[in-house]
């Protein structure tokens, strides 16, 4: 574990170590005086990842060069933006994806099946940013059911904003962003819900006089959720790229917009503070499913008390 | 042996898939073809087979339990009516019950008491499990223990007191010694008996004859999907009470018959389905072999072979090499 | 006798079907690349029409003849990266799974790097390290689409090794070379085929989605990403064929992309000889 979590941290850092070294070349003369001072010229690279390091285990990421802020605080602010959207996206696709994954995977081959199959065959081979042009299209333009963009009303102090406009400017990304996650979850839940009807013991529950909702909700349930429930763990990685996309779309100010915006700006001190923040979640998402296997899996657990 | 009314008839059943051949064709797998049993009260029926003929696709489609890709045909009557989707379903699990291979027809993340339960909370369900599972020496301390648990013996031992814990009519039982002790083997074994004098009908699916012929009254030779002779166990004392080549066959690899191995493998299923299956390895071949075989009763059972109680040319045998293998 | 065609038939035709359509916009794209570029502000802002079925922009350009070059684009650099990540993929699982400890190490190492950040963030850090534009496109999907499959193949590989019939060549004293060519290489082809195709779809999916963020190429280019973002801004005055238009056929495209892969699997696949 221990081992895993060097691998999954460290390797980040002497890539933007690198890419700092090569954007150089393509920034403006301004851009490049200013990073010059930050960094101190002439250092060799390795000089320079170690400073940056030894800054970013003191807890200092730098300062950013598009919003002027410390970069720790940006993403603080920008985070706080994209939480909710995120865990809101992925609770919502976890559970609707595991619920139709596995009604397919039980009505095997029948129309509801193909028709699950072939939504989500269609949401995965669209891009995030096209549903949520089209989401704006129907919802914001079309119907007006919706604002166009941005978390709060525009012009409005930040204060004074109400939780229900909040929440009014989130909902249709974080819809669009559920949506997105769904397809990946529900079709592995469907394969395993396959997959566990024709093993033996379902046949031997079903020689036993079970009935078919009685397997599902007792045998195919129980053995579908771990894997499910992981899997959904390891697409927070997935969910984090489908919200850059969607924030840009919306303009809604989250984490993945800054990540966007850094790096058209070449905000290089923000854009690492962002990879190494999104590698932190995505380690975390591993991590917990792995913590999860040894809590609820019996084999797992009781296996290891006996040794 | 005066027989009672049979509780399971199967009539002309036949299991087949449909399976892609080389390139774009498709073929019809014939893996059970034509069968016809009967199972009486008191009675255990074993059915034996080399591994591969198809034994276990007979138990599940006795219960009615196929893959989807499997075709059936033809039918059984369960005492005297016909069993149909409906009927199996109110049957399953408690006049009619399967007793499986291994310790994988256990769900791996239950505990022993909860699956034999069966959702059912009642106090009355609990203590049945509980008096099925003591009745086999196991403990309470078993209703709490996952699959993963079990040894191989215990395992068969939860799966026959899955079985009993509803007093069925029919036990049918799919392969329930491998992998065990000749020891603990013949105690599973011991069980079926005390299960069939209680009453019940039992159907022994094994590939092991040995072991059959201890515990079963009548034996069913299956190879390649059909039933070939059937025999009390006593034409088994014998070999000139066998009917079939095949059947004298297995009399002889047995090890205080000689030990005598038969050479070549049977077919596999879609392989020249003309006349005899075993024609291919059989020392008394003849033309009229590659028609398909009459059944033939002779005594207290039946074989199906042109050949049937012909004495084999008994030096064709003594060296399994004569025979060219398919 | 004419009778229903089997699944294995229906899915050749598909197959053939889905590449005849795909090539054909590939290079139907590559030729209207001209007319697409071509400006006319007598045109300008028209809804779809008979004569410009995808209607026109604010620059009076034909959006159908846009969108087509745009795909077009897209789908070539999609297999250009594709293939490339591909034969990454190959090489790595190999080193992987033949070469020993350190070499297994190392690449699950480096697994793990590109697997550690998300897709788009990572794919904005490379093509800002090259430079925005093609080169940074092309290396960045390139170089981020590699690892499941490496993993596939390696895993692939060492199960193949443990094989009876490998350990006997190896017994029976066959040469490496020969092993590697007559008993792994036919059951790693079909794996790295399907693998290959299904790694268009994704590969084109974040061609499109970088290009949208601004990182692609040139705006002159008629990306697809491009066209979608600049269709942004005039979603609200309800030009919404803009957006519709383009999305829909790069949807329909990466389908069939998608399509493409799993029949191809399944046609491969020895297990789906039943059915």
């Amino acid at each position: 574990m221990a081992a895993f979590a060097l691998v999954a941290l460290s390797p980040i850092d002497p890539l933007q170590a690198n890419i700092g070294q090569v954007a150089l070349g393509s920034m403006s003369a301004e851009q490049v005086a200013r990073l010059q001072a930050y960094w101190g010229v002439g250092q060799p690279l390795i000089g320079r990842y170690l400073n940056w390091l030894s800054g970013f285990l003191r807890g200092d990421l730098g300062v950013s060069l598009l919003y002027r802020q410390e970069v720790s605080q940006v993403i603080a602010e920008k985070c706080a933006n994209s939480v909710w959207l995120m865990g809101f996206a992925w609770c919502v696709s976890g559970v609707l994806g595991i619920a139709l994954g596995v009604t397919a995977g039980v009505r095997r081959g029948r129309f509801s099946d193909r028709l699950i199959r072939g939504g989500c065959l269609l949401v995965s081979s669209t891009p995030a940013f096209w549903i949520a042009l089209m989401a704006l299209i129907v919802f914001a333009v079309w119907l007006g059911w919706f604002p166009i963009g941005l978390s709060i009303p525009i012009g409005m102090d930040a204060a004074r904003v109400s939780l229900a406009d909040r929440l009014h400017h989130a909902a249709l990304p974080a819809l669009v962003l559920s949506i997105t996650g769904i397809p990946n979850v529900a079709l592995h839940t469907r394969e395993k819900m396959v997959e566990v009807l024709e093993s033996d013991y379902v046949l031997f529950a079903r020689a036993r006089g079970e009935r078919t909702t009685q397997i599902v909700l007792r045998h195919g349930l129980r053995n579908i959720l771990l894997p499910a429930i992981t899997l959904q763990f390891g697409a927070i990685g997935e969910i984090f790229g489908g919200s850059t996309l969607i924030e840009q779309v919306f303009s809604y100010p989250g984490l993945g917009q800054a990540a966007v915006a850094a790096g058209l700006g070449s905000d290089l001190p923000l854009l690492m503070g962002i990879a190494v923040i999104s590698a932190v979640i995505v380690f975390g998402g591993n991590l917990a499913a792995d913590l999860l296997y040894g809590v609820v899996d019996p084999r797992v657990r009781k296996g290891g008390a006996h040794r | 042996m005066q027989r009672s009314d049979p509780i399971l008839e199967v009539k002309g059943l036949s299991v087949s898939f449909l399976q892609y051949g080389r390139g774009m064709r498709q073929q019809l797998l014939n893996v059970v073809h034509g069968l016809d049993l009967a199972v009486s009260e008191r009675e255990i029926i074993a059915v034996v087979g080399a591994s591969g003929s198809g034994k276990s696709l007979l138990a599940h489609a006795i219960l009615g339990l196929l893959p989807y890709n499997a075709h059936m045909e033809g039918g059984c009557r369960f005492r005297g009516e016909p069993l149909d989707e409906a009927r199996l379903r109110r049957l399953r699990g408690k006049e009619i019950v399967l007793v499986p291979q291994g310790v994988s027809y256990l769900d791996p993340l239950m505990c022993v008491g909860a699956q034999l339960n069966g959702g059912e909370k009642a106090p009355d369900s609990r203590r049945r499990t509980r008096e099925s599972l003591a009745r086999y020496g196991l403990g309470e301390e078993v209703e709490r223990m996952y699959p993963f648990e079990l040894s191989g013996g215990m395992a068969r031992r939860v799966m026959i007191a899955a079985a009993v814990r509803n007093t069925p009519k029919l036990v049918i039982a799919d392969e329930p010694t491998p992998g065990l002790n000749p020891e603990a083997a013949r105690r599973i074994l011991g069980h079926f008996r005390e299960i069939a004098d209680e009453g019940a009908g039992v159907l022994l699916i094994t590939h092991d004859l040995e072991m059959a012929l201890t515990v079963a009254d009548r034996v069913a030779v299956f190879y390649a999907g059909r039933i070939l002779e059937e025999a009390s166990v006593a034409d088994f004392m014998q070999e000139e009470t066998l009917r079939h080549p095949y059947t004298r066959a297995l009399w002889r690899a047995m090890p205080q018959n000689g030990f005598q191995p038969l050479a070549g493998a049977q077919p596999y299923a879609g392989e020249g389905q003309e006349g005899c299956l075993f024609a291919s390895r059989c020392p008394l071949r003849s033309a009229e072999c590659t028609k398909e075989p009459p059944v033939r009763e002779i005594g207290n059972g039946w074989a199906r072979c042109f050949h049937a109680g012909e004495r084999g040319k008994a030096d064709g045998f003594d060296s399994g090499t004569n025979f060219v293998p398919v | 006798m004419i009778r229903k065609p089997n699944r294995r038939q229906r899915t050749l035709l598909l197959l053939f079907c889905s590449v005849a359509a795909l090539s054909a916009v590939t290079v139907a794209g590559g030729l209207l690349s001209g007319q697409a570029m071509v400006t006319d502000f007598s045109r300008k802002n028209l809804s779809p029409c008979a004569a410009y079925p995808f209607g026109t922009d604010w620059m009076g350009r034909d959006m159908f003849a846009r969108t087509l070059a745009g795909l077009s684009i897209s789908l070539r650099i999609g297999m250009l990266t594709a293939t490339v990540s591909a034969f990454v993929a190959l090489v790595a699982g190999f080193c992987a799974a033949t070469l020993g400890r350190a070499a297994d190490a190392l690449t699950g190492w480096m697994i793990d790097l590109v697997m550690g950040i998300p897709h788009i963030l990572l794919l904005i850090l490379i093509s800002l390290a090259c430079g925005k534009g093609l080169a940074g496109v092309v290396t960045g999907i390139a170089l981020t689409h590699w690892p499941s499959l490496a993993r596939l193949l390696r895993a692939e590989l060492l199960q193949l090794r443990e094989c009876p019939f490998v350990r006997v060549a190896e017994k029976l004293g066959m040469g490496r070379l020969r092993i590697v060519r007559e008993h792994l290489f036919p059951h790693l082809l079909p794996q790295f085929l399907t693998g290959l195709v299904l790694l268009f779809p994704h590969a084109i999916l974040h061609e499109a989605s970088i290009t949208f963020l601004g990182f692609g190429l040139s705006p002159e280019q008629p990306a697809l990403g491009i066209i979608l973002s600049e269709s942004m801004q005039h979603l609200a005055m309800g030009r919404w064929w803009l957006a519709v238009f383009p999305g829909a056929l790069l949807v329909l495209a990466v389908s069939l992309f998608f399509t493409l892969g799993e029949n191809l699997r399944c046609l491969l696949d020895p297990g789906s000889v039943h059915e």
